[in-house]
């Protein structure tokens, strides 16, 4: 019969999970014992009380950055709210008394519920006013409203 | 009156060992399978802060299923919908009363054997029990009154009647070997020494039975290589329409089945409750050696020599269900009729002839 050649990977197959079960038990028992395994039994990460650090380029929530003197940098130039594909980034610009600067968000918010966290409003940003780099991802909320971060929140 | 009294306690005190053994299995599986894929596994339930490797999960489990509405589509046969998750249970939880958990107990002035029944026709109880499982299974799928449960239903009845073949022919040859068909009597003979040193157990004298045993007794259990009747990843099985304790029923058979499984392949073959040269006196060793140990020390090794041989067939189980991927339907009747059975008889024909020259 054809199928008498799987016998002997039938076997095979067995002692490969054995060993994956043999070799995994022998580290979760070391580590139980308080010793110090070469490596963990399991390749989980126990994610709330353990985290993996985040990659330094990861996107994460947006925050909004300041000059010196502590008003935001962004210019209302609406390069982000143009570009952003998700259409999440709301600006309405007021005028600024600086001379140098002119103009300034008098609203500035992302509706996180849409945003799509594919960065292209940093990358479109003229003046380095937004960043995604606050390491924040725990972003859920129970109301869609709570979702809508202002410039308050986003200056941090 | 205490005869019927220590009835009803060996009856109370078997089930509670075999559904707690149910519990635990939930648990073994679970975290036998991450393991075997490098992972953690449920550990997250937890009393007061304590999680005992995810110990209290089954618990969790099953005080979820109690709460879960019990569903019913109108369509269903009412009655026979209700039963059918009861028969399927009832029919496997009953052949725990012929399994020896121990041998013959003397309390006081009497002999108290630690078995629930120890029937004459012990051996055919258990296979008949276990096939009139199968009305559980055809019944849950007519009754469902969805085409779908009800082809999972006749598969299922194809799966297991073929099966039952192979598992009954398995044991003619074991029958042929121990010329009893009494539970007790099968293990006590296990007891025996082949050629002075071997122990008598069946997978030293029926090795062919015991593979031919297994495979066909795993079919039984309609768990993953042969999970054709429930399909629960792919295809749709007999409990479709069974939500809520019904369904949990139907989750616990499988366990069940896995641990009655167990102890038929420990009872048959793996020597019940004996432990290779340990006599009522003691351990007498082959190579000449004697061990004395006081009587309830021997019983009290034996009854944990059954438990740990039943603990490892169930990992055992665990094990190939976390290894092995489905068969298709024509391999599962290929593997059945044209392997399995051929293979018993070959076995039956091997045993006969050696049975008959050796005396």
């Amino acid at each position: 019969m054809k199928s008498w050649g799987y016998l002997v990977e039938i076997v095979r197959g067995v002692l490969i999970t054995t060993r994956h079960f043999l070799v995994n038990m022998f580290f979760h028992t070391v580590a139980f014992l308080g010793l110090k395994p070469r490596r963990p039994g399991a390749v989980t990460i126990q994610y709330p009380e353990k985290r993996k650090k985040l990659a330094g380029r990861h996107r994460s929530l947006h925050r909004l950055t300041r000059r010196e003197n502590g008003l935001p940098r962004c210019v209302a130039c609406l390069l982000c709210a143009t570009v952003c594909p998700s259409e999440c980034i709301t600006v309405e610009a007021a005028e600024d008394p600086d001379p140098e600067v002119q103009k300034r968000p008098e609203r500035f918010s992302i509706d996180l519920g849409r945003c799509c966290f594919c960065g292209l409003c940093v990358e479109a940003c003229p003046e380095d006013a937004i960043r995604m780099d606050t390491g924040v991802i725990e972003l859920a909320e129970t109301r869609r409203e709570a979702l809508d971060y202002g410039l308050e929140d986003l200056l941090q | 009156m205490s005869d019927v009294l220590i009835i009803l306690i060996k009856v109370v005190l078997a089930l509670a060992w075999l559904l707690t053994l149910t519990l635990l299995m939930t648990w073994v599986e679970r975290k036998e399978s991450a393991v075997i894929q490098d992972r953690i596994g449920a550990n997250r339930a937890s009393i007061l802060g304590l999680r005992l490797f995810g110990l209290f999960q089954p618990f969790a489990d099953a005080i979820k299923m109690m709460f879960k509405e019990d569903f019913e589509p109108s369509f269903t046969r009412r009655f026979l919908h209700t039963l059918a998750p009861f028969l399927s249970f009832f029919c496997v939880a009953v052949t725990i009363a012929a399994i020896p958990f121990g041998p013959a107990v003397r309390l006081g002035d009497r002999i108290v054997t630690l078995q629930v029944a120890d029937l004459e026709a012990g051996l055919p109880f258990v296979l008949a029990m276990l096939s009139l499982g199968i009305y559980g299974i055809v019944l849950s799928g007519w009754a469902s009154n969805n085409r779908f449960a009800l082809l999972g239903g006749m598969r299922g009845a194809a799966q297991l009647i073929s099966y039952e073949v192979a598992l009954g022919l398995s044991l003619v040859g074991l029958v042929l070997v121990y010329p009893s068909l009494r539970m007790s009597r099968i293990v006590e003979f296990q007891g025996g020494l082949l050629f002075g040193f071997l122990p008598k157990w069946g997978i030293v004298l029926q090795p062919l039975g015991f593979v031919v045993f297994f495979i066909a007794a795993l079919a039984e259990t309609k768990r993953v290589p042969f999970d054709l009747p429930e399909g629960e990843s792919e295809i749709i099985g007999f409990y479709t329409e069974y939500s809520g304790l019904k369904w949990g029923l139907f989750m616990m058979t499988d366990f069940l089945e896995v641990i009655i499984v167990a102890c038929l392949a420990v009872t048959f073959f793996f020597g019940g409750w004996q432990v290779p040269w340990l006599g009522p006196g003691g351990f007498r060793f082959p190579w000449g050696g004697e061990w004395a140990l006081r009587g309830w020390i021997v019983v009290a090794l034996q009854v944990l020599a059954f438990n740990i041989k039943v603990g490892l067939f169930c990992g055992f189980q665990v094990l190939i269900r976390w290894t092995y991927p489905r068969l298709r339907y024509d391999q599962l009747m290929d593997l059945g009729w044209k392997v399995l059975v051929p293979l018993g008889f070959l076995n039956l024909l091997g045993t006969g002839l050696l049975v008959s020259v050796w005396k």
